[in-house]
Formats: structure tokens, C-alpha cells, sequence
């Protein structure tokens, strides 16, 4: 085992790669405690200013609001469009499966700006003929992270689709089972935690999302990264360091957390 | 046959929802790069023609091979340590990878902007240690675009470079230390070559992703280094050229189209899983 472990030079190497990875985000903590008004490092005076900021100034909260009501709605339709598309391919198995699944995928392997223009078209479109779901409202938005996102459904719901034992789907059915209870009281079991992960991962896609928002949303849809792009852009707000480092310690918090729970059940099945 | 046909019904919603929302518009898309300002092939002239567009086409493909040389070969020593690592290197490599990758990509790029900008925090501490006189320009430029894609490119070259090292028997690399091979000697001949299919397909998906990436670079290129992804953005809101803008969206898909082919056919025989 040892023998083919990598040497020093690849470890030293792999270092400073990990250095790269990880100092703009460390970069970003100085910067959000700074007493100016412009993007500027704190030499004497450490400030809570932009901190303050985010809790005074209501447009943040309203962003983090609309977001998260994005990021569930679209989270809702993209899993759900996702499983039954996967549910159909796995219980089926039609003629045409690879077809099928590669225009389920396109919008995850299309460039992004191209995803992009395609949806302005679609919901300029649509307002010519509705007000609710359209160009810069929030319904308009979701559907369009919906479809963004429901490729990554796709991909995690068939994933674990691939792992369950046909033969109980097949057992169900010989036993008189029809469509209905074979998905909910069989199948969807077994997938629980494909699906819980499928909508978590659209959530935080969507929850992120900036390039197609750029596209579809002007002054009304504002979410929390098109703020943030609006502070980035021209004059650089540090405000926008201060909520990078609330976003950064959420996900850190959530990853070192759940790495923490995986190593504690690992160590106990090891112990039984 | 009626409960195959049943089950078949469970696929159409998403394939409506997707020739709807996505298919149907993206043919209009193509109707405006044909029909914008008149109709014609002339947007597609001029976007192969037009100096300008000529010059950002060229700057994105250079921009684009940088960034893919630098991703995969960050990418790879650090897959190298995620799969062959020590049990602690492993758990660290791993939490380097996941943090950036689960951070917004503004959130990234803004750290970048903290790092490199002229009253960023590198400048600040190369003027203080009176190495440098004036602030070194590294964002606004090509400079700056290449770092911030660079890293945010890196975690999406580790995951097929991972597999692709997990895929191969450790007794090859055993064997060859066991014939008394140093330890470069079996990282270029026998390393290398046998991920040689993952480095490919590494390279490919950083380079389509680069392709069609656009908050990066508008944000370190600050309008100056605009790239192929900006440049219709900019056509169809700032400049408004939608013919233009369209075309090039169309010519995008086509190329990022050709390449995914070529992927695919590299994959299917008998590499990776």
C-alpha cells in the first residue's frame, strides 16, 4: 500500500493547489471588516459597518426571501419532473432511453449563456400573454431554474434507480401491485435518499443561480446573487465581503458537519 | 402492453416541459440570429467577419486553453492525492475540493477581486514590503480571467481525473515500483499514460464549461478582456445587436455540440465506467 502512495513533490504540489482553492475564500474575511466604503484591506480600525448593513438595509433580507422562495419552487418542480422521467425509463425501458435522457440533459451541457438567451426568449414570450408567470417575476425565475436544474435531478435519481434490485419491482407486480403502489409503496422507498439529495442539490443550484437570472430578471426579481452581482459590478460594495462570509461559514459549518457525522457512524460500524 | 404504456406516460411531463420551455425557444433563437436585423445569413457573416467579434473568438480560445491546461494539471496532482493519499491527506484534499466547489461562484470571484485588485491584499502587502512602487494590475485582464476560471474549474477536472485513477489496478503501479522504478519513472510512464483517457475527458468538460462561462470573467475581466459568453450578453442588452447576440449563441451550441460528440465517442469504448 505505502509503495504507491504518492512521493513528496506530488504531495507539495497538491499543497499549493489546495492553498489556490482555498485563499479567496479566505481573502474575502479581512476585507468584510474594513471601515471604508471601497473594496480595501483594514490596517488599524476594524469595522462591523457592512455587517450592519446587511441587518439595515431591507433589500438583503428581500433577496435571501425571494431566493429561498425561488429555490423551493423550482427545487418542487425539478424533482418531481426529474422522477417520474427517471421512474419511466427505469420501469419501461423504451427503444429510444439514450435519446431521451440526452434531451433531459441538454440544458446541463449547453453553455450556460446559451441556456441563458433561450430562456429570455421563452419568458419574453410568455409575457406577452400572462403577467404572473413572465419575464423579471418570481414564478417566471423558478420555472426557469427548474429547468436548468432538472438535469441534476435526472442524473442523481437514475444513479440510485440503477442500485435497486429489479426483481422486488418484479415481485410487486406479479403479486397484482399496480402502478401506483410499485412507485410509492416500493420503488420510492428504496430511492428515499437519491431523491432527498436530488432536491437539496436543485435547491442550492438554484439558490446560487446568477447567469440565467442575469438574463431573465431586471428591476422586481432580485435575488440574493443578482444583489450581489449588482454590488460587484461597477463600484465594489464590501458589503458584499460581509455576506460572502456568512454564505462561506453556512457551507463550511454544513460540510465539516456532515463530514464529522460521517466519520462518527463509520467508527461505530467499525466498533459492532 | 397498457402497463408499459403507463409507465412510458411517466416521461412525458418532463420532455413537454423541457420541447417547451427549452427546445421550443432555442428555435427561436435561431429565427432571430436569421431574421435580426433582416433576414439572412448576414449576422453569421459578420460574426465570422467583424474584427471585433474576430479578436474576441480568438481571445476566448486562448483564455479557454490556458484555463484547461491549468485546471487539469491542478486537477490532477490533487486527484492523485485524493485517491492514493493517506487517510488525513485524503479528508484534506477532499474538504479543499467540496468547500469551494458548494460556494457561489460570486462569492469566488469577489475573493479574487479582494486578492488581486490594486488595493487588494496582494498588492497591499508587495507595496508594504517596498517591493513594488505601484499596484500591479492583475484583474481587468486576461491575467485576472484566467486565475478566477482556473479556480473554479479545478473541481470539475478532479472528479473524472479521480475516477479515472480509481479505475486503475494498484498492482500495475506495485509492479513497477517492485522492478525498481523511481518514482517519477512510474508517474510518466506508467501514470500518466494509463489515466490518459480521464486526462482527455477532463479536458474536454473544462474546456466546454469555459466556453460558455460568463460570470468570471465579467466580473475579473471588468468589461475590458471580454470573451465570446459576455460578448452576447452584451448584444442583447447593452448594444442591442439580438441578431448578432443569437448568432453566436447558435455557433456556441454547435461547437460545444461537436465537442460532447467527440467526448461521447472517446467514452464508449471501455472508458471508464
Amino acid at each position: 500500500m505505502n509503495a504507491t502512495r504518492p512521493g513528496p513533490v506530488v504531495a507539495l504540489l497538491a499543497a499549493l493547489v489546495s492553498v489556490f482553492l482555498l485563499m479567496p475564500l479566505i481573502a474575502v474575511i479581512p476585507v468584510s471588516f474594513t471601515p471604508t466604503r471601497y473594496l480595501s484591506v483594514p490596517t488599524d480600525e476594524w469595522s462591523l459597518r457592512h455587517y450592519r448593513t446587511l441587518i439595515d438595509n431591507p433589500a438583503w433580507a428581500q433577496g435571501v426571501w425571494l431566493s429561498i422562495r425561488i429555490g423551493v419552487l423550482s427545487s418542487f418542480i425539478a424533482t418531481s419532473l426529474a422522477l417520474f422521467f427517471s421512474l419511466g425509463l427505469w420501469m419501461a425501458q423504451p427503444r429510444h432511453a439514450g435519446l431521451m435522457m440526452g434531451m433531459a440533459l441538454l440544458p446541463m451541457v449547453a453553455p450556460p449563456v446559451v441556456s441563458a438567451l433561450t430562456l429570455y426568449f421563452f419568458l419574453i414570450s410568455l409575457s406577452q400573454v400572462n403577467g404572473v408567470v413572465a419575464y423579471d417575476t418570481w414564478a417566471g425565475v423558478s420555472l426557469a431554474h427548474a429547468v436548468m436544474t432538472a438535469p441534476f435531478a435526472v442524473v442523481l435519481i437514475t444513479v440510485a434507480l440503477a442500485q435497486v434490485d429489479r426483481r422486488i419491482d418484479l415481485a410487486a407486480r406479479s403479486a397484482g401491485a399496480g402502478l401506483f403502489t410499485r412507485i410509492f409503496r416500493v420503488i420510492l422507498p428504496n430511492i428515499r435518499f437519491g431523491v432527498l439529495t436530488a432536491a437539496f442539490l436543485t435547491f442550492v443550484l438554484s439558490w446560487e443561480e446568477i447567469g440565467v437570472t442575469l438574463f431573465i430578471t431586471s428591476v422586481r426579481a432580485i435575488t440574493l446573487p443578482r444583489l450581489m452581482w449588482m454590488g460587484l459590478r461597477d463600484n465594489i460594495d464590501p458589503a458584499i465581503a460581509a455576506v460572502s462570509v456568512v454564505l462561506i461559514v453556512l457551507v463550511v459549518v454544513v460540510i465539516l458537519g456532515k463530514t464529522a457525522v460521517q466519520m462518527l457512524l463509520a467508527r461505530r460500524r467499525k466498533e459492532h | 402492453m397498457s402497463r408499459r404504456a403507463r409507465a412510458l406516460m411517466l416521461l412525458a411531463p418532463l420532455l413537454l416541459f423541457l420541447g417547451l420551455a427549452y427546445i421550443v425557444p432555442f428555435l427561436g433563437v435561431i429565427r432571430w440570429s436569421v431574421t435580426l436585423p433582416q433576414p439572412g445569413l448576414g449576422q453569421y457573416r459578420a460574426a465570422l467577419t467583424d474584427p471585433l467579434v474576430q479578436s474576441v473568438f480568438l481571445r476566448t480560445l486562448r483564455v479557454c486553453v490556458a484555463v484547461t491546461a491549468a485546471s487539469v494539471l491542478a486537477g490532477y496532482v490533487i486527484a492523485l492525492l485524493w485517491v492514493r493519499g493517506g487517510p488525513v491527506q485524503k479528508l484534506l484534499v477532499e474538504l479543499c475540493i467540496l468547500i469551494p466547489f458548494w460556494i457561489s461562484v460570486l462569492t469566488r470571484a469577489f475573493g479574487w477581486l479582494a486578492l488581486l485588485s490594486n488595493r487588494g491584499i496582494i498588492n497591499d502587502w508587495l507595496q508594504w514590503a517596498g517591493i513594488l512602487h505601484e499596484p500591479l494590475a492583475m484583474v481587468r485582464n486576461e491575467f485576472g480571467v484566467i486565475v478566477g476560471m482556473t479556480h473554479f474549474l479545478i473541481p470539475f477536472a478532479v472528479f473524472p481525473l479521480a475516477s479515472s485513477m480509481r479505475n486503475l489496478d494498484e498492482r500495475v503501479l506495485m509492479a513497477a515500483r517492485g522492478m525498481g522504478a523511481s518514482r517519477a519513472r512510474i508517474f510518466w510512464r506508467v501514470l500518466v499514460p494509463m489515466t490518459l483517457p480521464g486526462i482527455l475527458g477532463a479536458a474536454l468538460v473544462v474546456f466546454v464549461f469555459a466556453l460558455g462561462f460568463f460570470v468570471t470573467p465579467a466580473i475579473l475581466g471588468g468589461g475590458r478582456s471580454v470573451m465570446a459568453a459576455e460578448l452576447i450578453y452584451l448584444r442583447i442588452f447593452q448594444s442591442p445587436d439580438w441578431g448578432l447576440g443569437a448568432a453566436i449563441s447558435v455557433i456556441m451550441m454547435v461547437a460545444v455540440g461537436g465537442m460532447l460528440a467527440l467526448l461521447l465517442r472517446q467514452a464508449r469504448p471501455g472508458g471508464g465506467r
